[in-house]
This record gives structure tokens, C-alpha cells and sequence, in this order.
């Protein structure tokens, strides 16, 4: 059921900006409405959560120590995986969020004749990685369109990933990674029952999108080999704030456009928020060193205990009789 | 669920679950229907008793009541709703870990077959994405704007009996070992959210009695087990004698004692159950050897801490004993026994809630000078890193033949390993007191450890079969190295792990017994005015491969066994 929400949910989408445009000619809302609102729910919904999430303290210090810890001076410690400076933090955390440390860690567990084996499972860790990485080149050889002149970095982005040099317009590296990788994510939730069973519509949603939002890239690069330089005029109208929408863009450019709209306009409300989430994962960090440094709780409040003094009243003429030492006679 | 087995036991027996019959697990197949429509099966086996509302009312817990969790009626307060929305919003607002993970969620599936209750037993639920997810929905119910407008489609669902009913099964079927979060990508931990379903739960009164109990009687008499300090006393001078017996040297019992250098708190598990008690006799001859001035603790006889397992405020009024206990004492710092959550709540949490220990001194070992300023702060360190001190400083004297005839694996305890890190001490000590060390494989050990299926309070009878599904994979590991390496003994630094394992063993890898890791350093440790070491403080022969071997005639044959002959 989610699939097919999903599915039908950024076929509406398409199908809105292609009557949106080429129907109503709405090119002000789809190209400059839209853009502007999605662009203000994206960083102003990504500022809420975030401080949302840093208005909640952090009362205990609790790292997943996945190493060795510092103790004896002869016994190594796992500087990284079992940081006890904010310098192994960083490193720890740098792991984590360039390389995906920990999916890299992935295993898959089988029961063969009554007997369980893990077996290496990277697929996940790689292909996220390619996805992630592939993501991240798209963005950056998109900033050609926002910026000028071009930064030098963005145009030999551009010139590595598009060494293939074939067709013409090349085709970028980062493109097909992109595509075939969102839908090996989508292809695993399918047929794995495991995780068919866990998917919600949540999940396969921006997986759709991000495979519109590809498909109509590679449509507008390959296929329609659309005007550049009017996409680059009308994205940096935008970004002046004296919009003009292209008129001589097609519709899928809008549709292109709508649909990164809504991604930016969905993310900070939804799982996609892992981006932010896993920089205040408690589990991570922090240093781990809790017993050579106090962590301090800020709702920390007494409690009631049971003190000494109770315990001794209630037990004293057991304890004189054992001889145990007494505070108090009687 | 065992044909032939049903009839002659019960449910909360071992023998009532076929090995063979348990291990038919088909990750593959999943119910028909979604998650959300398939109600919790609460029976016999699978779930843990309803704690005695005596014990509750004693520690000001509310709702306590008569219940069962086989009936249809739980007997909720009338307001149970609101209790639970408002216990939600609480907790968002106190633990940032908490909202997080609510959020962050991917559902990736790297967690899923990380989890010991899942691959022991196959059912989703315990995956820890779903089992998060029994909780995250109703979060995204009531609190999210996604979730209040598009409902089921995007995971939400509203609060009703049947959630509350799911919560009891599932998060009494997490043991909180952490295992998942080191898998996940962000770190997500479900023992944080386990801690939070179960303290909305105590809110209602939904608890059992397996940690209410202990909890009750440990605030009370200042241990697990209700042992009153005249008992402690006579259970302590009750293993000088077993001590006494078996090396020939009568150790004393420093207790409650004014002007000690060092406070010593150990699990009460180790009072009291086998093969817990020859642990602690471990730590008793120990002490002796080293002629340390230290002291036992009546008030303080506990280091493990069930409150750790209903509410944050209960592990913090539980533990502050132990500081409380080492001022009134003037002692200058702590030693810690062998035991898992123990060192998780000593570790990450002592220091916080009832810190700051300025009345205590760095720990310093009087043996070998050393300062543990790893502890700096907390001033506490845990017995292995002092015995890996010790033994490193050339200052205990060893025979570690005397531990020939144990073929060894160390299994480490999820908590010292994920939310410490204490995976080289132990490994230091056990090769140096025993001569055939084995290790499982390493998807089983170190912060990859697997737990024993009974953590975080789940370690009782009715609900066997969950604890030997749980067990599993350890149980597998278990065996894997004891017909590779014929290994039979799995040594663990941790009360929960003595007893629960003792049956994880029996079970899936039977021939191989529990032991703790000073048992192991006092079998081998040398006392000055010892008798000849016939027997261990279990009274079986301390070199039972002497006994044995002439009437085993492959073990000549195989050349593993032949060096080992060759070298006694």
C-alpha cells in the first residue's frame, strides 16, 4: 500500500506541473511560488528541528564503546572507536558520517542445518555510500547554475565526472550512480519481506522522488537538451529575488523543479532529517570518558533514598547480635 | 509448541522447548498483515509475571494493583491515555537521545538480524527498527504534523490498549544489550528507547515482578536479595569455610569496617546463587593475598541495579548508596565486582546522578602504586582492571596449570563491552591464570558480543523460551568453540551471565559451565600457607584432567590433546 501511495503521490506531482505549465501556464507559481515557499519551509523547518532536538538536554554521558577503552597505560586503547578526547570524537564521528562507520560494520545472519553464520554484508554500506556520494556531486555540479562565474572546483566536478565523454552531452558518472543506486534502496525494500514488512510509505516516498527528480535530469540534459543558459538566467533571478521564470523551458524542467520543491519542502519533516540527526546522536558524540570526567545533568534532582540511618533502625539488634559495627547504640 | 515435550514439562522449563524444533527460523516469512494489525500474543513462555503491588507500593511506584497479562482486562487507570501522551512529551523534553531516535529513523534494516530475541526467534517485532517503531508510532501520532494529518500511511496510529499490551510484550523482550546500536548507522540505541517504553509503563503500573522485587528489597536491605546485613555476614564467613577447605588459608571478613582504604560492592548475584558464590570467594581469597584493607558493605551490598530497569530516578535513589556508603565509611575509593549493567550504570551514569565523589581520593592500587586515573573522577574502577594491574606488576603469585583442565572462552558482557569498553583487561587476566585460551568468533565477541538472553531483568523462569531463543546465538558461539577447541568452560564478569548462561549453556552447548574470571585468578593464584590444591570452591578436583585421562584413549591420539598431556 505504500508503494502505490508513494508511486501515485509524485505521479501527481508530475502530472500537476506538466497541467500546471503546459495547461495553465502557471509558471510563476511552479517557478518562483513554489521554489521560494519550499525554500523557506527547508530552512526554516531544518532550523526548528534542529534546535528542537538541542533544546532537549543530554543528561547521561552514553557512547556505544565499540573498542577498547582508556584505562591501563600499557593496554591500548581505541583512540576512535572508544574516544576519550574531543579530538577521537571527531575522528569517530568523520568515520560516521563520510564513510558510514558503523553500516560498514553490516553483517547478515543464516541458519544453515541448525547452525547460525553471519555472512559479509556490504551491499548496504556501498551503494548507500554511492548514493550519498553521488547525491552530494549532483548538488555541487548544480551550483554552475546559482553561481558566476562557475567556481573552479565545480567545473572540474564537472569535467571528472563526466569522463566518459559520450554521448554529447556527456553523460555524468554521478547520474547513473545516482539512479541505479536509489533503485537498488527501492529494489531491497521490495523484494527483501524482512523489509517490505518495516517500509512504510515514508520510506518509498522520497525514494520515488529522488528517482523523478533524476529521471527528469537525465530527460533534460540527454533528451530534451534544454537551453542552460535560460535555466541559469532564470535560477539566478531567483536567487536576486526579481524572479523570471523561463518561458522558454518546457514543462518537465518545471516538473524537474516541483520536484525538488517538494523534497526540500518535505525533508525537514520527515526521516530525511538523519542528515542533521546523526551530528547529536548521543551515542556518538560524545567522549567516553565518563569516569575521568563528571557529566553533568542539568535536571539532575534529589530523589528519595533510603538512607543509612533508616536501614540501621530497622536492622540495629540484628547487627549488634552478628557484631556488626553501629552508628548508633539504640 | 514442542510436541513431545509438552506433556511431561512446562512452559518455564528447558526441557519443554525441542533444540531442534527452537532453530526453525525463517527470516523470510513475515505475517500477512501489517504490524499494526497483528495484536501481541501474550502466552505462557513469553512473557514475565506482574509484580506483587506490595513491593510497589513500598517504593511509591503508582498504580499497583492485581493484574494479569493473559487477561483482557489490565485494570488501567481510568486516565491511562493522558498518563502516557504526558509521559511522552516529559521524556522528549529531558533526553535529547530520545527525540532523536524518534525521528532519525531510516528504517534501513541494518539493525534488524543484530538483535539476539530476533535471530533466536524470528519474530519482526523484535527487529530493533520495529520494535522502536511500537513506540515511534504513536510518537508520530500525537506528535508530529505528518503523523496527526496522514495517520497510518505514514506510520502513526493512536494510543490504544492494544499498543500498551504490545509495549509489555516486546520491551520486556529487549534486554537493553546495545548490540543493535553499534550496527546502526546513527546510532540509535534501543536500549534508550526500551528505558523510555519502561518507564511509561511504571507509570500505569505495568512492571514485573522479576525487577520490582529485586528493586523493593535492594532499596530496603541494600541488596537484590533481600539479604539482611546479619545474613550477608553469615553467608561471607559461610565461604571462608569452602575457602578454607579448599587452600587451606582462612581469610577474614572485613565488613562495615570505619578507616578501610577501599570499599568493595559486588552483585548480590554473587551471594547467592552458583556459580556466582565461587566468584566471589574468588574476590574474598584474593584480598586476602594481597592483604588489602578493604571492606564489605552491608548497606551497600549491591552493585547491580534493577532501577536502572524501571525509572531513571529509581537507578539513581539505588545507587546512591554506594557513595553514600563509601563517605560514611571515610574510605579513599571504590573497587567494583564482576557484573554487566552494574559497570554500565557505575560507568555512565554514578558520577552524574550522585557525583561529585570530592570526598573520595583517586584510586591508587596499594599493590603496585599504580594510579587508575581513568576513574579520576568517579573513583571507582572495576576488580579485572585492578587484578590486569596486579598481575601485569608481577604481584600476584599464579599457577595457571591449575587451571589445565579448563578449556576457556571469555564471553564478554554486553554492558562492559558497548558502555565501557573493558575488552583487553579480562583477555589480559584469563591468559595469564589459565594456559588454553579460546576465543569465539568475532562477530560474537568484543563490542560484537551477543547477550545471554536475560538482561535487564529478564533473566527469570516464565519466560524460558524467550531466554533460550535469546541465548541462541551465544549458545551457538558457545559451541562452535567447544567442538572446535573442546572448550569447557565460558568465563564472564558478570552475575546476570553466571546464572543466565549456566542455562544458555545447558542448553545449546551442554558439557561447558560458567565461570567467573576471579574464580578462575583464585584457582591459579598461589596463597602463601596453602595446602595442596586438590580441589577448587566447587569441590570438584582442581586437576580433573589428571583424573580423567587414562580412560580416555582418543586423547592420546589426538596430538592437541598430547601436547596438553605432554605439558602437565
Amino acid at each position: 500500500m505504500g508503494i502505490l501511495a508513494a508511486f501515485l503521490a509524485v505521479t501527481a506531482l508530475f502530472l500537476a506541473a506538466l497541467v500546471g505549465i503546459d495547461g495553465l501556464g502557471l509558471r510563476w507559481v511552479f517557478g518562483a511560488a513554489i521554489p521560494y515557499a519550499a525554500a523557506a519551509l527547508f530552512v526554516g523547518g531544518f532550523v526548528a528541528k534542529v534546535l528542537g532536538w538541542a533544546r532537549s538536554p543530554v543528561p547521561f554521558r552514553i557512547p556505544t564503546t565499540c573498542g577498547q577503552q582508556k584505562s591501563l597505560p600499557w593496554i591500548k586503547q581505541a583512540k576512535i572507536e572508544n574516544p576519550s578526547t574531543t579530538l577521537g570524537v571527531i575522528i569517530r564521528m568523520a568515520f560516521e558520517v563520510l564513510a558510514f562507520r558503523s553500516l560498514f560494520r553490516n553483517t547478515k545472519a543464516e541458519i544453515r542445518d541448525g547452525k547460525l553464520s553471519y555472512l559479509s554484508n556490504k551491499w548496504l554500506w556501498g551503494i548507500a555510500l554511492a548514493f550519498h556520494y553521488a547525491f552530494l556531486v549532483i548538488v555541487l555540479r548544480h551550483m554552475r547554475l546559482f553561481l558566476e562565474p562557475i567556481p573552479g572546483f565545480v567545473l572540474a566536478i564537472s569535467k571528472v565526472d563526466g569522463f566518459l565523454q559520450f554521448p554529447v552531452p556527456a553523460f555524468y558518472t554521478t547520474t547513473l550512480v545516482f539512479l541505479g543506486a536509489v533503485t537498488f534502496l527501492f529494489a531491497r525494500r521490495v523484494f527483501s519481506p524482512q523489509l517490505r514488512y518495516i517500509s512504510l510509505l515514508n520510506d518509498y516516498f522520497p525514494l520515488f522522488l529522488l528517482l523523478g527528480i533524476g529521471a527528469s535530469g537525465f530527460w533534460l540534459r540527454h533528451v530534451e537538451k534544454i537551453d542552460v543558459s535560460a535555466a541559469k538566467e532564470m535560477m539566478m533571478s531567483l536567487l536576486v529575488l526579481s524572479p523570471k521564470p523561463a518561458q522558454a523551458l518546457g514543462a518537465v524542467f518545471y516538473a524537474h523543479l516541483f520536484f525538488v520543491s517538494t523534497l526540500l519542502a518535505y525533508f525537514p519533516f520527515s526521516k530525511l532529517m538523519h542528515m542533521a540527526g546523526v551530528f547529536l546522536s548521543p551515542t556518538r558524540n560524545l567522549t567516553a570518558n565518563s569516569r575521568e570526567v563528571r557529566h553533568v545533568n542539568p535536571w539532575n534532582k534529589p530523589v528519595h533514598v533510603h538512607t543509612y540511618e533508616e536501614y540501621e533502625d530497622e536492622f540495629r539488634e540484628r547487627m549488634r547480635d552478628a557484631g556488626l559495627p553501629l552508628e548508633k547504640e539504640s | 509448541m514442542s510436541s513431545g515435550h509438552e506433556k511431561k514439562f512446562k512452559p518455564d522449563q528447558m526441557e519443554y522447548y525441542d533444540r531442534d524444533e527452537l532453530v526453525q527460523i525463517d527470516y523470510r516469512r513475515v505475517p500477512e498483515k501489517g504490524w499494526m494489525d497483528e495484536p501481541a500474543d501474550i502466552r505462557h513462555g513469553n512473557f514475565i509475571y506482574p509484580a506483587n503491588p506490595q513491593k510497589l507500593e513500598y517504593i511509591g511506584f503508582p498504580n499497583a494493583r492485581h493484574w494479569s497479562p493473559l487477561e483482557k482486562d489490565w485494570k488501567l487507570p481510568s486516565n491511562w491515555k493522558e498518563i502516557v501522551l504526558q509521559g511522552i512529551r516529559e521524556r522528549l523534553d529531558k533526553y535529547r537521545s530520545f527525540k532523536v531516535f524518534m525521528d532519525i529513523c531510516v528504517r534501513c534494516g541494518a539493525c534488524a538480524d543484530k538483535c539476539h530475541f530476533y535471530i533466536g526467534g524470528g519474530d519482526p517485532k523484535n527487529m530493533p527498527v520495529l520494535r522502536a517503531e511500537l513506540l515511534r508510532s504513536i510518537y508520530r501520532n500525537d506528535f508530529t504534523t505528518a503523523g496527526k494529518l496522514l495517520g497510518k500511511m505514514v506510520g502513526a496510529r493512536p494510543l490504544t490498549i492494544d499498543v500498551i499490551k504490545e509495549w509489555f510484550l516486546y520491551f520486556y523482550q529487549c534486554t537493553e544489550c546495545r548490540r543493535c546500536s553499534v550496527f546502526c548507522p546513527y546510532g540509535i540505541d534501543t536500549a534508550e528507547i526500551t528505558m523510555m517504553a519502561r518507564e511509561l509503563l511504571n507509570l500505569l503500573g505495568i512492571n514485573i515482578n522479576w525487577i520490582i522485587q529485586p528493586v523493593a528489597d535492594c532499596y530496603r536491605t541494600g541488596n537484590h536479595l533481600g539479604i539482611q546485613p546479619h545474613g550477608l555476614k553469615d553467608t561471607l564467613e559461610f565461604f571462608t569455610e569452602d575457602i578454607e577447605e579448599a587452600t587451606g588459608v582462612k581469610v577474614d571478613v572485613p565488613m562495615n569496617k570505619k578507616g578501610a582504604d577501599i570499599l568493595f560492592v559486588t552483585p548480590s548475584g554473587d551471594f547467592l546463587a552458583e556459580p556466582g558464590i565461587y566468584t566471589c570467594m574468588g574476590y574474598m581469597a584474593i584480598f586476602h593475598e594481597l592483604g588489602l584493607n578493604y571492606t564489605w558493605s552491608t548497606y551497600a551490598s549491591e552493585g547491580g541495579n534493577f532501577g536502572f530497569f524501571t525509572s531513571a530516578d529509581m537507578m539513581k535513589a539505588l545507587n546512591s548508596k554506594i557513595y553514600a556508603e563509601a563517605k560514611r565509611l571515610g574510605v579513599k575509593w571504590i573497587l567494583g565486582g564482576e557484573c554487566g549493567h552494574m559497570w554500565r550504570v557505575l560507568h555512565q551514569y554514578m558520577d552524574t546522578m550522585n557525583g561529585p565523589a570530592d570526598f573520595l581520593e583517586v584510586p591508587v592500587s596499594p599493590i603496585t602504586g599504580t594510579r587508575f586515573e581513568h576513574a579520576r573522577s568517579t573513583k571507582m574502577i572495576h576488580i579485572v582492571e585492578f587484578l590486569a594491574d596486579a598481575i601485569k606488576h608481577g604481584k600476584l603469585k599464579l599457577d595457571p596449570t591449575r587451571n589445565d583442565g579448563r578449556r576457556v572462552t571469555f564471553h564478554d558482557s554486553c554492558n562492559p563491552a558497548r558502555g565501557m569498553g573493558m575488552l583487553e583487561e579480562p583477555r589480559y587476566v584469563l591468559k595469564n591464570v589459565c594456559n588454553n585460551f579460546f576465543e569465539m568468533p568475532s562477530n560474537t565477541i568484543r563490542e560484537q558480543t551477543f547477550c545471554c538472553g536475560g538482561g535487564a531483568g529478564l533473566g527469570t523462569e516464565e519466560n524460558m523460551e524467550v531466554r533460550l531463543r535469546g541465548g541462541m546465538p551465544r549458545g551457538n558461539a558457545v559451541r562452535h568453540v567447544q567442538e572446535k577447541h573442546d572448550v569447557n568452560v565460558l568465563a564472564a564478569c558478570c552475575a546476570i551471565d553466571r546464572a543466565t548462561l549456566t542455562n544458555v549453556c545447558d542448553y545449546w552447548a551442554p558439557g561447558v559451565k560458567v565461570s567467573g574470571i576471579s574464580e578462575l585468578v583464585a584457582n591459579a593464584l598461589v596463597m602463601k600457607g596453602e595446602k595442596a590444591r586438590e580441589i577448587d570452591f566447587r569441590k570438584e578436583p582442581m586437576r580433573p584432567e589428571e583424573l580423567v585421562r587414562p580412560e580416555e584413549p582418543e586423547a592420546a591420539k589426538d596430538p592437541k590433546h598430547a601436547k596438553e598431556a605432554a605439558h602437565v
